[in-house]
């Protein structure tokens, strides 16, 4: 991991092999750390995932199971009848090519499956063989290929190496969207038990324990009782959540990884100082700990398996309604798909802010906001005592996550609330932000270790995007709205854009809100001293 | 290579009909029976294909939200890049499909030297696509006055703009040239274009090189090698009224251009030329961004249930207690 150096990254050949795309061949061995490693058995086992086994991509043998042909066949043939997304696709692209240098992972390898048309090909092919005449006629000729294991392996290369973004289908003139096709290339792959450790493992904790880290509920109960220590210790302010309580108004969902890692405990510690100064009525839950949702990169029935405690928790606690926390991809399944696959709602009420009296029409079948949203309405009524200075030492960019980018379109509220919170608010250039936002390269499950070449090089576009802005204003934090974007971001401007630290809003939120009876604040959340502003903040 | 072969592929259907066009038992081929066959195969084929993706389900509403999503009263939304509702959605599509809406955005990404990316804006697809598909429209409109008699109005009107220029007797069409110029230039970038290249399949040359012989010939008819156009006229109308007779002195140029016309309407099922029909159908793009206001519904919602509360309780029922944490069975 990280063992090429950066010039060594830099040299990337767009010129295209000589070697035909048809050729599925993929070599393990040459391309380690750009692939990650297989589910194991147990977490398959534990999930009821077919063909649980430890192996590994660089084995001759995949151990495939039994009928293998049969089961991708027919898998496809089902999914061709449920998602006309997945037809439609399959029959209209006219490989125009706009889509080539719009996925992060093309631009930092050059290698040109990754461009989102030939990425789709890889499936096309399939598809044109198995499921159409003119491609049996033609064959070859037609763009057909035979699926055989070096195609499988293909796969697994290819679309665990796809994050999910939709940048390029914002480009496609017909819409079609990878994430799509990602998504349900890597059902196929399911079926036969080809998927990544990084996926199963949080899938598998997130069905026993309620999320991916696997935090047990006392457990979760004393990081949160630690993280509030260390809060009243830094602003003289004691919260105390409640979790579990039966009878709130709201109920709280946020990912693990915010109440579990630095830095997303300081945006936990921004969310708790929010909610105790409005004095609001709203429970976190130890059983839905956890909003993210890591059946979005497994398959459709995982996603409402795993999604299936949210609702079912605001029902048990007798909420009215729900906030979801900073988190990109939970909010592409709270937003598109939890009302659809968990709903109807019937016992909840529309969100309505007991603080502005501000009822979000746009939930009203959902009832569910983001906090982003929630909190600049309170910020617009003037509901909040906010110091900026308190940032100064902080000049802050903002990265549109994917997901509540591009499957949503949370692009002011996030930036309304940053620009209350702080003095030194500064974009990135306008192709790298909002719908055309570029992708940290570890989501959708690819942001383990194993798979960093991968990473740094699919990060080199937002990489790119910081370092501008760290160069002409100076910049030395981003911020965002996700919880894997926190995670992945940090190692990733460590390696492209040195001197910047990664930031929830939230957490800049927190440093700026000034609460009643607290103390002096010498230092923002993280401890770092406020008024020393040279120096990066980098934890 | 794949290239080779798709301009091949033209040529046999351009021989055939040259060679053809000269033999009487052939000239009743192509001039009757091979028109009405590509139009039954067009029209039933397209039919099927919009049946066949009609008929698998839109099990959750995805569109790709390219601009600000409607929240907040004091936050201004986009009401056509992220549309709220039916309407905008409506918007969106029309947007798309007249304008290329999504081709518009596109960008060029360069490396610069130090890792340092910069996109600038590439308009040239856009401006391409739209100047041969648009153009196509008008030569496909202008067509029309071989078909009927008296000529509508519209279409004298439309042919008076075409030919606004009057170069030219008998005057030359604007889109003429903007149907070869735009043609010229997809095809243009699938051969200079090393990546483009590398990802272009046979099926991709065949229709550009199929539209391209179809162009020319008609324009050859036009202005070189001129056709008797009372002649072609009686079939065109014989053809709509179902008794075409073959039409005699028209000339193997004629039946070149119809034979790759009638190739190109039996070609268009089956091929990427569908995409005139499944743009409609694109769920990125014809749905509102509405999913928390209006519950989207599944036809085939499967009956999952998680792991529920109880059981999870029960796992973890005395850490719980140890720790203080509300239960709901003591």
């Amino acid at each position: 991991m990280g063992h090429k150096t950066e010039e060594q990254l830099l040299q990337i050949d767009y010129a295209p092999p000589k070697r035909d795309w048809t050729d599925p061949s993929v070599d393990f061995e040459a391309r380690k750390g750009t692939w990650s490693y297989p589910g194991k058995a147990k977490n398959l086992q534990y999930m009821g995932f077919p063909n649980p086994r430890d192996w590994s991509p660089t084995d001759a043998d995949w151990q495939l199971p039994e009928g293998w042909e049969k089961i991708i066949h027919d898998g496809f043939k089902e999914r061709l009848e449920k998602y006309r997304s997945l037809k439609v696709f399959m029959d209209i692209c006219v490989r125009c090519g706009a889509c080539a240098d719009k996925c992060h992972f093309y631009i930092g390898s050059g290698d040109p499956k990754n461009m989102p048309v030939l990425r789709a090909e890889l499936l096309r092919s399939i598809y044109r063989q198995d499921f159409t005449t003119t491609g049996k006629l033609l064959g070859a000729l037609g763009g057909s290929r035979k699926l055989t294991p070096e195609v499988l392996k293909e796969w697994f290369y290819y679309f665990f190496q796809c994050t999910e973004c939709r940048r390029c289908s914002v480009f496609c003139p017909y819409g079609i969207d990878t994430a799509e096709i990602t998504m349900l290339a890597r059902e196929l792959l399911n079926l036969v038990g080809l998927n990544i450790n990084w996926v199963m493992e949080p899938v598998a904790n997130c069905h026993r324990t309620g999320n991916h880290l696997g935090i047990e509920p006392h457990t979760f109960k004393d990081n949160i009782d630690f993280l509030m220590d260390e809060l009243a210790d830094i602003t003289g302010v004691r919260c105390e959540p409640s979790i579990n309580r039966k009878g709130a108004e709201i109920l709280f969902v946020i990912p693990s990884a915010d109440y579990f890692a630095d830095p997303g405990i300081y945006t936990f510690m921004g969310y708790m100082l929010l909610f105790k100064y409005l004095d609001l009525d709203i429970t976190l839950s130890a059983y839905a700990s956890e909003g993210g949702n890591f059946g979005l990169f497994t398959s459709h029935d995982t996603i409402k398996k795993l999604n299936y405690k949210v609702y079912h928790e605001a029902k048990r606690l007798g909420v009215k309604w729900l906030i979801g926390g900073e988190c990109g991809h939970m909010w592409r399944v709270l937003h598109q798909y939890m009302n659809t696959m968990n709903g109807p709602v019937d016992f909840l009420e529309v969100p309505k802010s007991p603080i502005t009296g501000t009822v979000f029409d746009n939930a009203r079948s959902a009832k569910i906001i983001h906090i982003c949203e929630f909190t600049a309405d309170l910020i617009k009524n003037g509901k909040l005592k906010l110091d900026p200075s308190r940032n100064d030492h902080r000049r802050v960019t903002f990265h549109d996550s994917c997901n509540p980018a591009r499957a949503m379109g949370l692009f002011e509220e996030p930036r309304y609330v940053l620009k209350a919170a702080c003095n030194h608010f500064f974009e990135m250039p306008e192709n790298t932000i909002r719908e055309q936002t570029f992708c940290c390269a570890g989501g959708a499950g690819l942001g383990n270790d194993e798979n960093m070449e991968m990473r740094l090089r699919g990060g080199l576009p937002r990489g790119s995007a910081v370092r501008y802005v760290r160069d002409k204003h100076g910049v030395n934090t981003l911020s965002c709205v996700c919880a894997i974007d926190r995670a992945t971001l940090s190692g990733l401007c460590e390696y492209w854009a040195p001197e910047v630290g990664v930031s929830g809003v939230h957490e800049l939120l927190g440093n700026a809100l000034v609460m009643p009876g607290e103390n002096e604040r010498p230092t923002d959340l993280r401890g770092t001293p406020i008024a020393a502003r040279e120096g990066a903040d980098h934890a | 290579m794949r290239i080779v072969l798709a301009l091949v592929a033209v040529g046999v259907l351009a021989g055939i009909a040259w060679a053809g066009g000269q033999s009487p038992a052939m000239q009743a081929f192509l001039a009757i029976v091979a028109p009405y066959v590509a139009i039954a195969v067009f029209v039933v084929g397209i039919g099927a294909r919009v049946i066949g993706w009609a008929r698998s389900a839109v099990p959750f509403r995805i569109p790709t939200t390219c601009g600000q999503e409607r929240s907040l009263s004091f936050i201004r939304f986009s009401p056509l890049d992220n549309p709220s509702s039916s309407l905008g959605a409506v918007g969106r599509m029309a947007l798309e499909v007249l304008t290329f809406r999504s081709l518009f955005r596109n960008t060029r990404a360069e490396l610069k030297p130090g890792g340092r990316l910069v996109y600038s804006s590439d308009k040239w697809l856009w401006a391409g696509a739209l100047l041969f598909h648009y153009s196509f429209l008008a030569v496909f409109l202008r067509h029309y006055r071989f078909f009927v008699e008296p000529v509508p109005k519209v279409i004298a009107v439309l042919q008076g703009l075409d030919g606004f220029f009057q170069v030219g007797v008998p005057v030359f069409f604007l889109t003429s040239f903007g149907l070869i110029a735009g043609l010229g230039y997809l095809l243009a970038r699938r051969l200079v274009d090393a990546r483009m290249r590398y990802l272009s399949l046979p099926a991709d040359y065949f229709p550009l090189f199929l539209l391209l012989g179809i162009a020319l010939t008609g324009i050859g008819m036009r202005h070189l090698w001129k056709v008797d156009i009372v002649r072609v006229k009686e079939l065109a109308i014989g053809l709509v009224n179902f008794h075409p007779a073959v039409p005699q002195g028209v000339g193997p140029l004629f039946y070149v251009h119809l034979f790759l016309v009638s190739a190109l309407l039996a070609y268009f099922p089956f091929s990427k030329l569908v995409h005139m029909a499944g743009v409609f159908l694109s769920p990125t793009r014809n749905l509102a961004n509405n999913n928390r206001a209006v519950r989207h519904l599944n036809p085939w919602n499967p009956p999952i249930v998680g792991h529920t509360y109880a059981e999870w309780e029960e796992e973890f029922h005395d850490k719980m207690k140890a720790a203080g944490l509300p239960l709901d069975r003591e």
